[in-house]
C-alpha cells in the first residue's frame, strides 16, 4: 500500500494519545478499565498501521504475523494463570523482554543500514549504541531481579570487595567500546559493547537485596521505557520516543515513591548491600517482655470496638491469609463494626502490591487507605490489628534516631487503643530491627501463622 | 498546556530527525510526570503492568526491521525473536492487568 507517510505519523500521535488517556484512566478505580482498554486500542491502531507501511514487504507478513500470535501463544496463558502474589516476578521478566528486544532491533537496525548501504552519521551511531545498551542493562538486570523475586536466586545481597569499581570499570569499557564503534562503525566494537553491557547489568542488580526490590522493579520499570525511546530516536520514530518517555517517567516516580516510603536515598538503594542475612542477626533481645493474647480475648475487644484499622503486611500474603482476613473483616462488619484497611507504600513486595492482594480476596477498596489519608485516624481507633507486618509500624522510625529505619514514614499504629500483632515469633522484619511497637503498653501479640490466626478469629466470631 | 497539541506541534517541526524527536521526548517526559502523579497509589500495580505492556511498543520497530526486504537475513531472524518477546509483553501485559483492574470493587 501507498499510504502518504504524514497518515503514518497521525495514526501513530493518535495511538500516543491513547496510551496518555489510559495512564490518565488510572487515576481512580472506577475509569481503570477503560483507560487499560484505551491503552488497548493505541496498541492495536501502532501495529496495524505498521503492518501496512511501505517498507513492510508483503512476502515477510507472515513471519511477523507468526512471531506476533506466537507471543500471544506464550503470553495468553501466563497472564490468566499467574498468582497475584507472584506479580513482582511477571513484571520484572517481561521487563527483561523489552530490553532483549530493544537489543535485538538495535543490533538488526544498523546490520539494515548497513545492508542497504545507507549513509550512516555519528548521530546515528550513537543512537544504536544508547538503544543498545540501555536494553542490554534491562534484559540482564530484570533477568536477575526475577530470579531474586522468584526465589530462584538468593535475595540476599551478592557483596564482595571492590565490586563498586568493577561496575564502575565495566561502564567505562562499554562507554569506551561504543565511541569506538561510533567512530569505526565496527560491527565486532558494537557486540563487545553489548556484551559488556550484558554483564554490566547482572554485576549492578546482584548486590541489592530482597528488601530493595520495590525501588529496583520500578527502576527496570523506567528503563525498559528509556530503551524503548531510544529505539524511537534509533528508528526516527515519535510514537516510540514518545511511550517510552512515558513509561520512563512513570517508573522514575515509582521509584521515587518507594526510596521516599522507605527513607532511602536512591543511590544508597542502586549501591547495594542493604537488607541481608548479616543485618538481620545483628538484631538483639533487649530484655523487654511482651505480652501475648488469647485469641478469644482478641475477639472479645474486635467484636466490641466501634473502629477497627487492620494493617497488613507481606507476612499475610506469604501465610495466604488474605481471604481469612477478608471473612474477618465481613463478620465484624456484619456486627457493626468499621473496618477499614491501612496499606504502607512498601507494604507488598512491589509498588500497590498489597492493594491488588486485598482486591483479588474482594476486600472493596473503598475501606483500603493509604498512608496519608489514615495515619491520623489512629488515635480514635478502638482497636489495629497488624497481620504479617513489622518495620512499617515500628514507632523507633519517629523516636530512636540511632535506629536504621529512623525517619521512614510509618503506620502510627501504636497509637491506637489497643494494637494486637499477629506475628509468627519474634524476628525482626526486613531491615533486621527490633520493633518497639511489640513492648508497648497498649500491644499484645498473638503468635501463630497468620492465616491460621485470622480463621481462628473469624471462628470464633462466628459462634 | 494541551500535551495533544504540543505533540502535534512537534509531529510538523522541519527540523533535523533527532531533533524532531528529542522535542517529543521532553514534551512527553512532561506529560508523564504530571499524568503519573495523578494514578492512584492503589493502582500502582496495574500502573506497572499497563506501562510494562505499552513499553512494548518497541514491537513496531521489530515489525520495520523483520518486514524490511532489505533486511539481511541475520536482522530478520533477531528482530524476529524480539518481535515475539515484545508480544508477549503486549498480550501479557494488557491481560493480567485487565485482571487485576477487574478484581477492584467497590462495597456492596
Amino acid at each position: 500500500m501507498n499510504l502518504h507517510p504524514d497518515l503514518f505519523a497521525l495514526a501513530y500521535l493518535i495511538a500516543s494519545v491513547c496510551f496518555i488517556l489510559g495512564l490518565k484512566g488510572l487515576s481512580s478505580p472506577a475509569t481503570a478499565r477503560r483507560g487499560n482498554q484505551m491503552a488497548i486500542a493505541g496498541m492495536v491502531l501502532a501495529v496495524g498501521v505498521t503492518l501496512a507501511h511501505p517498507t513492510v514487504a508483503f512476502a515477510n507478513l507472515a513471519w511477523v504475523l507468526g512471531g506476533l500470535a506466537l507471543g500471544a501463544i506464550i503470553g495468553v496463558p501466563v497472564a490468566l494463570k499467574v498468582r497475584m502474589t507472584a506479580m513482582p516476578e511477571l513484571v520484572a521478566i517481561l521487563h527483561s523482554f523489552v530490553g532483549l528486544a530493544a537489543v535485538l532491533v538495535g543490533i538488526g537496525t544498523f546490520q539494515l543500514h548497513r545492508a542497504h548501504g545507507d549513509a550512516i552519521g555519528t548521530v546515528q551511531t550513537i543512537e544504536v549504541f544508547v538503544g543498545v545498551f540501555i536494553g542490554a542493562i534491562t534484559f540482564t538486570g530484570s533477568v536477575v531481579a526475577f530470579g531474586k523475586l522468584s526465589g530462584r536466586l538468593g535475595s540476599a545481597p551478592v557483596v564482595f570487595s571492590g565490586q563498586h569499581a568493577l561496575n564502575l570499570a565495566l561502564a567505562v569499557l562499554m562507554i569506551g567500546l561504543g565511541v569506538a564503534f561510533s567512530v569505526t562503525l565496527n560491527t565486532a566494537w558494537l557486540y563487545a559493547m553489548t556484551a559488556v553491557a550484558l554483564i554490566l547489568g547482572i554485576t549492578l542488580i546482584i548486590p541489592i537485596g530482597g528488601a530493595d526490590m520495590p525501588v529496583i522493579v520500578s527502576m527496570l520499570n523506567s528503563y525498559s521505557g528509556w530503551a524503548a525511546s531510544a529505539t524511537g530516536f534509533m528508528l526516527n520514530n515519535n510514537l516510540l520516543i514518545v511511550t517510552g518517555a512515558l513509561v520512563g517517567s512513570s517508573g522514575a516516580i515509582l521509584s521515587y515513591i518507594m526510596c521516599r516510603a522507605m527513607n532511602r536515598s536512591f543511590l544508597h538503594v542502586i549501591l547495594g548491600g542493604f537488607g541481608g542475612d548479616e543485618a538481620a542477626a545483628a538484631a538483639t533481645a533487649t530484655g523487654k517482655t511482651t505480652k501475648a493474647a488469647a485469641v478469644e480475648d482478641a475477639v472479645f475487644m474486635l467484636a466490641n470496638a466501634a473502629k477497627v484499622i487492620i494493617v497488613p503486611g507481606y507476612g499475610m500474603a506469604v501465610a495466604q491469609a488474605q481471604h481469612a482476613v477478608r471473612d474477618l473483616t465481613d463478620l465484624l462488619q456484619g456486627k457493626g463494626v468499621d473496618v477499614r484497611f491501612a496499606i504502607h507504600p512498601v507494604a507488598g513486595r512491589m509498588p500497590g502490591h498489597m492493594n491488588v492482594l486485598l482486591a483479588e480476596a474482594d476486600i472493596p477498596y473503598d475501606i483500603v487507605y493509604e498512608l496519608d489519608e489514615i495515619n491520623n485516624e489512629f488515635p480514635g481507633t478502638d482497636v489495629c490489628l497488624v497481620i504479617g507486618a513489622n518495620d512499617v509500624v515500628n514507632p523507633a522510625a519517629k523516636t530512636d534516631k540511632t535506629s536504621p529505619i529512623y525517619g521512614m514514614p510509618i503506620l502510627d499504629a501504636s497509637k491506637a487503643r489497643l494494637v494486637y500483632c499477629v506475628k509468627r515469633s519474634m524476628k525482626p522484619g526486613y531491615a533486621g530491627v527490633e520493633n518497639e511497637l511489640y513492648y508497648a503498653d497498649n500491644c499484645m501479640m498473638i503468635f501463630g501463622d497468620a492465616k491460621a490466626v485470622c480463621e481462628r478469629l473469624a471462628g470464633a466470631l462466628r459462634d | 498546556m494541551n500535551p495533544v497539541l504540543l505533540l502535534a506541534a512537534a509531529e510538523t517541526a522541519s527540523v533535523s530527525p533527532f531533533m524532531t524527536g528529542l522535542f517529543a521526548f521532553v514534551l512527553a517526559c512532561f506529560v508523564g510526570y504530571h499524568v503519573i502523579w495523578n494514578v492512584t497509589p492503589a493502582l500502582h500495580t496495574p500502573l506497572m503492568s499497563v506501562t510494562n505492556a505499552i513499553s512494548a511498543i518497541i514491537l513496531v520497530g521489530c515489525i520495520l526491521v523483520c518486514g524490511n526486504e532489505a533486511s539481511p537475513l541475520s536482522a530478520r531472524v533477531l528482530a524476529f525473536v524480539g518481535l515475539v518477546v515484545a508480544s508477549i509483553n503486549v498480550f501479557g501485559g494488557f491481560l493480567v492487568t485487565q485482571r487485576m483492574l477487574a478484581m477492584y470493587k467497590r462495597k456492596g
